[in-house]
């Protein structure tokens, strides 16, 4: 398949990039391609110019500082799922990093061009919303609260690009979730993360964007035990439905995937 | 239209080609190098991995341009002087094809697995050849070949 016309750009820099914008303000920005390239191969999207961040080194980098973990928005899945300090700081994020798509995709896909995209099934918005994520930009920073607005929809302006993302190093965490054999994506998935102020539960794939269970998390703040939700019904009205499950069998695994990341987080 | 230069299976190689070509085409069209395959063109299947700067991805999932200045290898890249890579050999001996089309990809991704992984078992591989798609005969014999390659490379012959 064959995309339709468009001009490429490669950034030299960040400011590159923003000065490329400022000329073409109908441009898209590249990032690992990985679903912006299929969605313009399907000619469901035509922006006329692209401007490729892919090769910026100065948006691929981990470290920690003090007690938050940053992650360039640049750096590729693969290279988050390898990295030490992810190890050290936030197995879970690793773990969900190495689980996304497959080998070839986590060698192009970046960490923000997930939370850029948005998808409903991605994984990564998850993560950053559990974990209360800080998302910096080019022009602010974000809490991951006010990050994720709907479908395919970020609190992002036009042309304003996402630089790194802070992460608080929790006292534990974990993400469960069950995918879809054929793409990898998740049906549900929920990841937990526990640290001094709190619990947190953020789920993907069964809503239209990724959503946080406040019963849940008041229940796990006062036991953090997989039986402590047990009773906790998910509400399946306004829950995705579609040939792969209904709204209904989705409730039913963002309570099965939630007690699995609770025992997995070590409860 | 713009010129793209890029070394591919270690000889430099330059053509001009449209921003929007994808690689697996630039590769196949321009290049004449078929061993790389269109298998889904929606990159799920892995019938177009080829390795980038060292790393395995989807060819048709990446614009031509991306790789501008980049390091490919190919299949067809992967024999050296007559005698096959150890995991096209391996895939010989264990019969890990059948039709053929997605051996190309499968091959690749191989080859990508055992460097980034020296100790592979058959879950492992499993996991990673999540990929990589056959339609023939499921992939018991592939897991058996890249196992068996992943053997004899320990041994040295990286």
């Amino acid at each position: 398949m064959i995309s339709y016309q468009f001009a490429y750009r490669r950034a030299k820099s960040l400011g590159d990039a923003q000065a490329l914008f400022a000329k073409s303000p109908e441009a898209k920005f590249l990032a690992g391609g990985q679903t912006l390239i299929p969605t313009m191969k399907m000619r469901l999207a035509n922006p006329p110019e692209l401007i490729d961040i892919s090769g910026l080194k100065e948006l691929s980098f981990v470290r920690i500082e003090g007690q938050t973990l940053i992650v360039g928005a640049g750096t590729k899945h693969h290279d988050v799922a390898v990295s030490a300090d992810v190890t050290r700081a936030i197995p879970a994020l690793a773990k969900l990093a190495g689980d996304i798509g497959d080998p070839a995709v986590r060698h192009m896909g970046t960490l923000g061009g997930s939370l850029a995209n948005n998808d409903p099934a991605a994984d990564y918005p998850a993560a950053a919303l559990a974990l209360g994520a800080t998302i910096k930009t080019t022009r602010r920073t974000i809490a991951a609260d006010d990050f994720f607005v709907g479908m395919f929809a970020t609190a992002l302006e036009d042309g304003e690009i996402i630089t790194e993302v802070l992460f608080p190093i929790p006292e534990r965490a974990a993400y469960a979730k069950f995918d879809n054999p054929a793409s990898r994506y998740a049906l549900a998935g929920v990841f937990v993360a526990k640290s001094k102020s709190g619990v947190r539960v953020a789920v993907t794939g069964a809503g239209s964007s990724v959503f946080r269970v406040p019963a849940m998390e008041s229940a796990l703040a006062k036991s953090f035990s997989a039986d402590a939700i047990k009773g906790i019904e998910v509400d399946a009205d306004g829950l995705n439905s579609d040939i792969h499950a209904s709204a209904e069998y989705r409730a039913h695994l963002v309570k099965v995937m939630a007690a699995r990341a609770v025992k997995a987080a070590g409860a | 239209m713009a010129v793209v230069s890029m070394t591919v299976n270690g000889k430099p190689v330059s053509a001009e080609t449209e921003d929007r070509t994808l690689l697996v085409y630039f590769l196949r069209e321009q290049l004449r190098l078929t061993g790389t395959h269109i298998g889904c063109d929606t990159s799920q299947c892995g019938a177009c991995v080829v390795h980038v700067d060292g790393r395995a991805v989807k060819s048709c999932t990446l614009f031509a341009v991306q790789a501008e200045g980049a390091e490919v290898t190919t299949i067809e890249g992967l024999a050296k002087d007559g005698k096959l890579h150890p995991v096209q050999e391996a895939f010989r001996e264990n019969h890990g094809l059948q039709c053929g089309f997605c051996t190309p990809g499968m091959i690749m991704t191989a080859v990508d697995m055992i460097r980034r992984r020296p100790q592979l078992d058959r879950d492992t591989i499993r996991h990673e050849l999540e990929g990589n798609i056959c339609r023939c005969t499921g992939y018991h014999n592939i897991v058996s070949a890249i196992e068996d390659a992943s053997r004899r490379m320990a041994g040295g012959a990286k």
